[in-house]
């Protein structure tokens, strides 16, 4: 059983590091510093953080006037509230003038489990991804997501995080090396392959091994940036395999599967499967329930595999 | 990929080194410019056909004592990390903004003809990606405070003795976000920054009474921490005083209600609502630069 980490905690701690190396970095939060973790950095540097309250709107533009002005800010709270809450202020305060805010939010997904609709973010990845200029990321596990945070205070222009409420198993080892825009090839295959971020890339890990045992060979990738887009990768897995699925947690529209479909489709048309929330909204739960009702399991890719593979 | 070209540079650019703006201006000066802006407010929408005119109009003078008389500046360098910034919140009146940028040198007066056409760096709704001296793209209202207390915080972290400014319109406060700003600048106590609104009395649909009530406005400013001056907003020598008096004051932001007539200059123009966001015609363009003689 793979070691099982906070995401948010390997973010949090991440930003006590950034702040030591570079004083531009500030931190902004709506009341949730504890949940996100950015109470960390505001142990360590107070004056650099700024609890705005429960005032996702006014803590967006903030950390704009900010960056305006030289700043790096990170600005953290639920994925429901941003870009939920704030989509126009995001729109017209960082992403037009393409400034250097990064938002890095906690509790995307139905993995949130008990706290329901109102906190599970489904939408997201399909409003900030819709904005020219950002860039979107979704760590599978704590090492991925310490160096996404990384990559995101280097990187000159919007950035969006997304990270997930419960421990993640580690995928990958400490040696592992995140780059920006760049798939990760988790394991070979010619038969088909599955595209995951987040959590899924765990899942399609454990379908890809199932299949294996039935004599079908699974690449799996991980798209741990999903804009800009690996098009690269996404093109050299359809004419490998013939055969895609993408894995999110996510509604269908507009996330992974949206993103890598308009590559398929334009470069390589190839049969593909979407496992990802049809168009509805989940309800309280364990996360496993929830994965379970929702058609995000293992056994979900696995079954998205076949029908994918039987199409070519 | 279609983007808007970037301003030319104003011609003195080349020749003269940047140097802070002088704010030398005698009170006749200003109100000479002062006219010189509705002429050109008038003109650019008139030309462009589209535009704001009413909510440019009441801010002329709130703009001219700002940039003639207050905020130090360089207009051949925008980006001067040491410049008093201004910010427009309420974009629609970015035709006030590109008269007044254009009158200090920021780019060239022929400029404002091209407003809000293909091309032009002069936008409809301010862009600060495209004109020189434009700090926020703004256009979607209730934005520009929050984003002023992260301009105003920036240089109070970065040791920095510039100001910030912003302004906002009477109707804009409307906006919920407005006032969640008016919290945090009074907790986060940044005293480096000032609000002025606009306060005309009108939004697209009327008066803003009949519209949405503001009142009791001042006492709400105060509730919410802040020093308010209220002044009459075509007084330059009103609004520098309260730009004086609001440098002076510790810990606490301060909101100058600067009471302004919607469409001011003209006559036919003033407390009319229909130039909100109507242009003039040829004939009322042509009756206005006549009253503006």
């Amino acid at each position: 059983m793979a070691q099982e980490f906070y995401l948010r905690q390997a973010y949090g701690e991440t930003l006590v590091e950034l702040g030591g190396e570079n004083p531009d970095i500030v931190v902004l939060d709506a009341d949730l510093s504890r949940s996100t973790r950015t109470r960390l950095f505001a142990d360590k540097f107070p004056e650099r953080f700024f609890n705005c309250g429960i005032a996702e709107q006014n803590m967006v533009s903030i950390a704009a006037g900010l960056a305006s002005s030289g700043k790096i800010p990170f600005a953290s709270t639920f994925a429901v509230f941003v870009p939920g809450r704030c989509f126009d202020q995001i729109r017209m305060s960082i992403a037009q003038p393409r400034l250097n805010v990064k938002l890095v939010v906690g509790h995307g997904g139905i993995s949130v489990g008990e706290d329901g609709t109102s906190h599970q973010s489904i939408e997201d990845l399909a409003l900030i991804g819709s904005l020219p200029g950002f860039t979107v990321i979704v760590p599978a596990d704590a090492i991925e997501t310490a160096q996404a945070v990384r990559a995101a205070a280097t990187h000159l222009g919007p950035c969006y995080i997304r990270l997930c409420r419960p421990k993640v198993p580690l995928v990958y080892e400490q040696s592992y090396r995140f780059k920006l825009g760049k798939a990760v090839t988790m394991r070979q295959g010619g038969d088909a392959a599955i595209i995951a971020i987040g959590l899924m890339v765990k899942a399609a890990l454990e379908a890809a091994e199932s299949l294996k045992r039935q004599g079908v060979d699974c690449r799996v990738l991980n798209m741990p940036t999903l804009k800009p887009i690996d098009e690269a990768a996404i093109i050299q897995a359809a004419a490998e395999t013939g055969a895609i699925v993408t894995a999110e947690e996510h509604l269908e529209h507009g996330g992974l599967g949206s993103a890598v479909a308009r590559v398929v489709a334009r470069h390589k048309p190839v049969p593909m499967e979407l496992v990802a929330i049809k168009d509805t909204y989940a309800k309280s739960g364990k996360p496993a329930e929830l994965f379970e009702r929702y058609g995000l399991t293992a056994k979900d890719i696995e079954q998205a595999v076949k029908s994918a593979i039987k199409r070519k | 990929m279609s983007i808007p070209r970037k301003c030319k540079p104003s011609t003195s650019a080349k020749s003269v080194k940047a140097e802070v703006f002088s704010s030398s201006a005698s009170l006749a000066e200003m109100e000479a410019i002062a006219k010189r802006l509705r002429r050109h407010i008038i003109t650019m929408t008139g030309r462009a056909g589209s535009g704001h005119p009413g909510g440019s109009l009441s801010a002329v003078e709130i703009l001219t004592a700002l940039y003639f008389k207050v905020l130090r500046h360089k207009p051949q360098d925008p980006h001067w990390p040491d410049r008093d910034r201004f910010i427009l919140s309420k974009g629609h009146a970015a035709p006030v903004l590109y008269a007044t940028l254009a009158e200090c040198g920021y780019f060239p007066l022929e400029e404002l003809l091209t407003l809000r056409q293909m091309d032009s760096c002069l936008q409809g709704h301010t862009d600060c990606t495209v004109t020189p001296g434009v700090e926020m793209s703004a256009g979607a209202l209730g934005q520009g405070l929050s984003f002023s207390i992260g301009v105003a915080l920036a240089g109070r972290l970065n040791s920095k003795d510039y100001r910030t400014y912003v302004l906002l319109g009477d109707g804009e406060c409307d906006e919920g976000q407005v006032w969640e700003a008016a919290m945090a600048a009074a907790h986060f106590k940044v005293d480096n920054l000032a609000a002025i609104v606009d306060n005309n009395g009108q939004q697209i649909d009327g008066w803003n009474r009949d519209v949405m009530s503001l009142d009791p406005f001042p006492a709400k400013w105060q509730a919410f921490g802040w020093q308010v001056i209220e002044v009459d907003g075509h007084s330059i020598p009103q609004l520098a005083q309260a730009f004086d008096k609001a440098k002076k004051v510790k810990g606490q932001p301060t909101l100058i209600l600067a009471h302004t007539i919607k469409g001011k200059g003209v006559s036919f123009m003033e407390n009319n609502p229909h130039f909100h966001g109507t242009a003039p015609d040829a004939e009322e363009v042509k009756r206005a630069l006549k009253e503006l003689e």
